[in-house]
């Protein structure tokens, strides 16, 4: 059954933004469309009059690196990303989480700029910007400006943006530099829809002798209606020696502010419980290692 | 209607398409490349993968627009002319091709991997197919396939095949002569229902029921009738016939009336000229339904509150109370030193084949059809044809089923689908009439694996002999009768596993609910029961301080022993072959042990499964073979293949009879006007069945041929000789063909036909043999549980499979890989969830079957016992290998972690916590996290 009429294929942002002003909200943007035709396909509601691919917008589908800034088009499938050298060096967790939604097949189509506009509580890629600090730069009201990613989501599914009358244009961020590294990992279960029980991504500064934690950020999800980053967490391991004592420490307080809920079909809070435990044991070291040593070869692309 | 530029394939295309078109749809519909499958337009199957600028992408969610001046390959685009891709031949050479509706996808993905890289490793094959989905093969064969090409892409010598041994081979039995139509399932040709195009061709669709019990007060059909490009609304009122289908009991509408019964059961059809309108007309039908209460499980059914479902049925809701009785159940147990009772329960399973049901109704005088006809992949054609008829009101001659390739089916292709609707569609509105389900109708509407509750009480003696086995079984049959009689006999019968077992008395109570009917799924009612009857065999070996594999060999079912149901088998029980090849592999292992956080262990199980209906049905197979001057035969059988391989076994017994050459015997399967009857495809009977068929008639065209060149040569018959095409008498020779010619010079038809009669069989509850034979497996599985996580991953099971004899090695061992790998994805990945009756599972996205990355290391022997009336000694394999998995890998568990799974899929959440607080048993599965 058809699921849209006309399909627009614009190759510039304003050419986009006109298609959705001449549909007026009944027009809506599409990307790789991996998720939501998906999710149109369950909704057995009659055909959009229209859909507007900014995959076809050249300033949307490229990864730029100015100086130590990555800039991301929302028409980026994952596969590009996985594959890019210099974030599979300096943004490793982004690379881990896009590296294992869908198969080969999604990743060669579906874009992170979906992933995030689609606004689930627990997008692999979403986790890892969260955890990177990115920023997310918005067509909206009729004007660009760029939000930082937590400000994006305002409830499970919801973004700030109207997707019949906004536009997601791009994600910038700073790459790992020295003493700075990244890791994701996040627990599955065969059974059910592909989402993750629970999802982590760390951002890591070690201070100059590597022996410290200069600054932490983590993202855990689903934890929270949104992605959120579990500021209490990173504040104790700031300045704290970066071993196992203060993983310790770290775990505690996870296990004090984070009270994660019983899914459906997913997951009890216990399991949860338990499983943030062991992904802050699991990504924390690695993401000390990678930034003492300066080298991160992602794991689990592909596979998890 | 706009311009879409692309080329694919090499060649460009200019085209005038609607907007709305996906990139399978235009391949498909716009440029007949019908290569391309559609397997459940979610993104979750993978079997639709083309490659778009070399790209591997799922062509059912792609919007064709998207793909404006880019290069497709399809699998069409393949082959260099009459060459083969590396892969399409390796995937042949290497058996891994079945029923062949995943076969494009599955290569299509590997070519995009071998494109970038020429050494894949393993894991890299893991990675680059994870999303491609295979319901037969296993996958073990795919990853050799792959392998195989990527050296011959390398310009090394392809792998060597990986054939199991055999004892003996024939001149063509015994050999892994490649499935018949093999080359069109690997360059996309062949021919699936949805693949059928006739002129005129209008469009079905299905109104289901949104409740699982409702009255229904008032259908209007008259808004949908009215739209425009609608040809026909029908509703009960419009069934020309008996508005009943069933295949042992009559008792499922073919369009609701008063009541339906489950989320799904079918209360009117439309006809359109597309598919939207026929979709946009369902909307505009309006029902009024009353629900009523609704019995969600097979206990409560069972108890006096609980509202009938079946008024006329004589047993209210209880469908059928099946009992086994043998020996003295009291005795039994005082005799016993220890005894062990548990409750097991196992889920709802789906088939989840990749083709989606798909019927085709043509009306009598439209496009050179004679009479109604229904194009259907079916396993059962000839019952096909019989429901149609009795539903259409017209005797059975004057319809004709013609069975399409089916792309899978495990059971899940018995009952009635479309079939009747299209027929219906097609007779009112006198167009042909398509009627494909979506995946998404596919999971809700199908009979499916039963769910059940087993509680199974085992007594032994201190020296391991069993003495008793009492069980009490609850099978939810769901809202249909389907197959339930017949598959909880199975379960029953079966449920003192493959054992000597004196004492016995088994008690099943096959429900009516209103959850999804249940029927046949590989495996027949034993997969449940072996889950129980393994487990608690290792139960009592551990309560008695034995050896679980000594405890099976003590109590082995061997030549002499008497069943529970008072079978004395005379001759092919190859079980403790079965035990010692597997032991044998299993040298110097532990039952269990910890490296790290990771924890391993062994699980061991045995398992037996008839071969054949049974139980007192008369079992027969008749089939017709046709020589041609040519030097060919065909053999015709209505008998389907969904990929098991039937076809191959058929045409492999006729050339052995007539020692020709394989390539020589064309084989034509289930048309009701040319093929007789053979019978359904169930009960793992076609090998034995429709193999003697085809043996028997070969034997009668050879006497026909003998007679015949022996007055050529002028010699006695029975001095001729049968070799390689020719027929020899002392030097001298004529050619097969040139016989056939001179046959028909003298009027002599060179046709023979033969109907086959297995031997008799007695009902259950009178002794003797319920069955023909038995076949006879022993599984281990070594699993590895991660102690942080609770996963569970299957490392490596062994395997020895007693069949009798070896029609085709490769291919039996194409059943056993892919009977293993489905039965894993019931211990681990599989549930088909209902809440109060309404399904969960609407989406395919929501079952997770076993993908590539699941693959276990798979060794498989094969051990021929021979049944003296079995095609050469063949018995069944179809479903032994989907037995006594789960159970195996239960035990294994066990021995990994020290917690028995009484459920599953296993949770590795509950298992998590049973790990850590030390808890023997979980009694939660997956689908009781809530």
């Amino acid at each position: 059954m058809k699921l849209w009429e006309r399909y627009h294929t614009p190759t510039t942002v304003d050419e986009a933004v006109a298609l959705l002003q001449q549909y007026a909200g009944t027009a809506r943007i599409i990307a790789g469309g991996t998720d939501l035709l998906v999710e149109m396909r369950e909704g057995h509601h009659d055909p959009f009059p229209a859909l507007i691919d900014i995959t076809s917008i050249p300033s949307l589908r490229t990864i730029q690196i100015e100086k130590d800034t990555v800039y991301i088009g929302a028409g980026v499938a994952h596969t590009p990303i996985v594959k890019n050298p210099v974030l599979v060096e300096r943004a490793t967790c982004l690379v881990e989480s896009c590296g294992v939604i869908g198969g080969p097949q999604v990743r060669n189509v579906g874009t992170l700029g979906g992933n995030v506009a689609h606004a689930l509580p627990a997008g692999d890629g979403t986790t890892s910007l969260v955890a990177l600090d990115a920023e997310v730069e918005i067509f909206k009201n009729g004007k660009r400006r760029w939000v930082n990613i937590l400000e994006m989501f305002t409830g499970p599914g919801q973004s700030l943006l109207d997707s019949t009358r906004d536009v997601l244009l791009q994600f910038r961020f700073r790459l790992s530099g020295k003493n700075e590294a990244t890791a994701f990992k996040r627990i599955m279960r065969p059974q059910g829809v592909a989402l993750p029980i629970l999802g982590c991504a760390v951002w890591v500064r070690l201070d100059e002798s590597r022996e410290y934690f200069d600054m932490v950020r983590v993202c855990i999800a689903p934890i929270a209606p949104t992605p959120t980053r579990i500021s209490e967490l990173e504040e104790v391991l700031k300045g704290q020696p970066a071993n196992e004592v203060s993983i310790q420490k770290a775990v505690d307080t996870g296990l004090k502010v984070v009270h994660p809920r019983t899914s459906k079909y997913r997951a009890t809070a216990e399991y949860r419980q338990e499983m943030m435990e062991l992904l802050l044991r699991r990504t924390l070291p690695l993401a000390i290692e990678r930034a003492r040593t300066g080298k991160a070869i992602p794991e689990g692309v592909g596979l998890k | 209607m706009s311009k879409l530029s692309l080329t694919v394939n090499d060649t460009p295309h200019d085209l005038e398409i609607p907007e709305s078109r996906t990139l399978a749809q235009l391949l498909r519909y716009d440029l007949g490349l019908t290569g391309t499958k559609i397997g459940c337009e979610e993104a979750e199957c993978g079997i639709c993968t083309v490659l778009v600028d070399g790209v591997p992408v799922d062509s059912c969610i792609f919007p064709a627009f998207k793909a404006q001046g880019c290069s497709v390959t399809t699998i069409e685009g393949l082959a260099k002319g009459e060459e083969l891709h590396p892969l399409q031949r390796n995937f042949i050479e290497h058996g891994a091709v079945q029923c062949g509706f995943c076969t494009p996808g599955l290569i299509m993905t590997s070519a995009a991997l071998l494109e970038e890289n020429l050494h894949p490793s393993e894991e890299d094959i893991k990675i680059a197919l994870k999303d491609t989905f295979c319901r037969c093969t296993g996958y073990t064969s795919v990853m050799r396939a792959i392998k195989s090409a990527a050296q011959e892409l390398r310009g090394q010598a392809p792998l060597p095949v990986n054939e199991p041994s055999v004892r003996e081979r024939g001149k063509v039995i015994g050999h892994s002569v490649p499935p018949q139509e093999v080359r069109e399932k690997v360059t996309g040709q062949a021919k699936y229902t949805d693949d059928y195009i006739f002129p005129g061709m209008l469009f079905g669709r299905t109104l289901r029921s949104p409740y699982p019990h409702a009255k229904i007060l008032r259908i209007d059909t008259s808004r949908a009738k009215a739209l425009s490009g609608v040809y026909a609304v029908l509703t009960y009122e419009d069934v020309p016939g008996e508005n009943l289908h069933g295949l042992v009991y009559r008792d499922w509408p073919v369009l609701c009336h008063d009541v339906v019964r489950y989320v799904g059961d079918a209360v009117a059809i439309v006809a359109a000229e597309s598919e939207d309108i026929a979709a946009k007309a369902l909307c505009l039908i309006d029902v009024e339904y009353a629900p009523l209460p609704v019995v969600a499980d097979p206990v409560y059914a069972h108890s006096p509150e609980a509202p009938i479902l079946h008024p006329n049925h004589p047993t209210g809701n209880l469908l059928k109370h099946i009992k086994v009785r043998h020996g003295d159940i009291d005795r039994g147990f005082t005799e016993a030193d220890v005894i062990i009772e548990r409750e097991y329960r196992t889920p709802i399973i789906e088939h989840a084949f990749l083709e989606p049901e798909c019927s085709i109704g043509v009306p009598a005088g439209v496009a050179d059809h004679e009479k109604l006809t229904v194009y259907v992949g079916s396993q059962i054609p000839y019952q096909d044809r019989n429901q149609i008829a009795l539903a259409m009101g017209l005797p059975e001659e004057q319809v004709r089923v013609i069975g399409t390739l089916i792309g899978g089916g495990f059971g899940g292709k018995e009952d009635i689908a479309g079939q009747i609707h299209a027929a219906m569609l097609a007779a009112v509105t006198g167009h042909p009439v398509k009627m494909l389900y979506t995946r998404q109708e596919s999971l809700i509407f199908h009979p499916k694996r039963h769910a059940t509750i087993i509680r199974i009480k085992t007594g032994a003696k201190k020296d391991g002999r069993l003495t008793a086995v009492q069980a009490t079984l609850y099978g939810d049959g769901g809202a249909y009768a389907s197959l339930s009689d017949k598959v909880m006999t199975r379960a029953t019968t079966h449920a003192t596993g493959p054992y000597d077992v004196p004492n016995a008395k088994i008690d099943c109570y096959a429900m009516y609910t209103n959850n999804v009917p249940s029927g046949a799924f590989r495996g027949f009612g034993v997969t449940q029961s072996a889950f129980a009857v393994e487990q608690n065999m290792d139960l009592v070996a551990e309560a008695l301080g034995i050896d679980p594999i000594a405890l099976r060999l003590i109590n082995a079912q061997k030549v002499g022993v008497t069943t529970a149901t008072g079978q004395v088998l005379r001759d092919s029980v190859g079980l403790i072959e079965t035990i010692d090849k597997v032991r044998a592999d299993m040298q110097n292992f532990q039952w269990g042990w910890r490296e790290g956080h990771k924890a391993y262990g062994w699980g061991f199980a045995c398992a037996y499964k008839n071969t054949g209906l049974g139980g007192g049905a008369p079992d027969k197979a008749e089939a017709e073979i046709e020589a041609f001057e040519d030097g060919t035969i065909e053999v015709r059988i209505a008998a389907a293949d969904m990929g098991q391989g039937i076809a191959h076994v058929v045409a492999q017994c006729a050339a052995e009879e007539l020692s020709l050459p394989y390539n020589r015997v064309k084989v034509l399967l289930c048309d009701t006007d040319r093929t007789p009857n053979g019978g359904p495809t169930t009960g793992s009977r076609q090998t034995y069945i429709s193999g003697n068929a085809s043996r028997m008639a070969a034997g009668v065209l050879r006497e026909a041929l003998a007679q015949s060149a022996a007055e050529l040569l002028d010699v006695p018959p029975e001095q001729i000789r049968f070799e390689e095409g020719l027929m020899r008498y002392n030097g001298h020779t004529v050619e097969f063909g040139d016989v056939v010619g001179w046959m028909k010079r003298n009027n002599l038809t060179p046709r023979s036909r033969y109907e086959y009669w297995a031997p008799k069989t007695q009902p259950l509850g009178t002794g003797g043999d319920m069955h023909i034979a038995f076949s006879y497996a022993t599984q281990a599985a070594l699993v590895e549980v991660d102690l942080e996580t609770g996963e569970v991953h299957v490392l490596k099971v062994l395997s020895a499979t007693d069949i009798g004899r070896a029609i085709n090695p490769l291919m039996l061992q194409g059943q056993i890989e892919g009977g293993i790998v489905m039965a894993m994805g019931n211990a681990l990945t599989e549930a088909f969830i209902s809440e109060n009756g309404v399904p969960w599972t609407t989406l395919l996205s929501r079952y997770k079957m076993p993908s590539i990355k699941h693959t276990p290391e798979i060794v498989s022997h094969l051990v021929e016992h021979p049944t003296a009336d079995g095609p050469y000694g063949a018995k069944g394999v179809g479903e032994i290998p989907s037995i006594n998995t789960m159970p195996a890998i239960a035990n294994a568990i066990y021995h990994a972690t020290g917690v028995r799974v009484f459920t599953v899929p296993v949770d590795q959440d509950s298992l998590l916590r049973a790990i850590k607080s030390g808890q023997p048993e979980l009694h939660t599965a997956w689908q009781d996290v809530r």
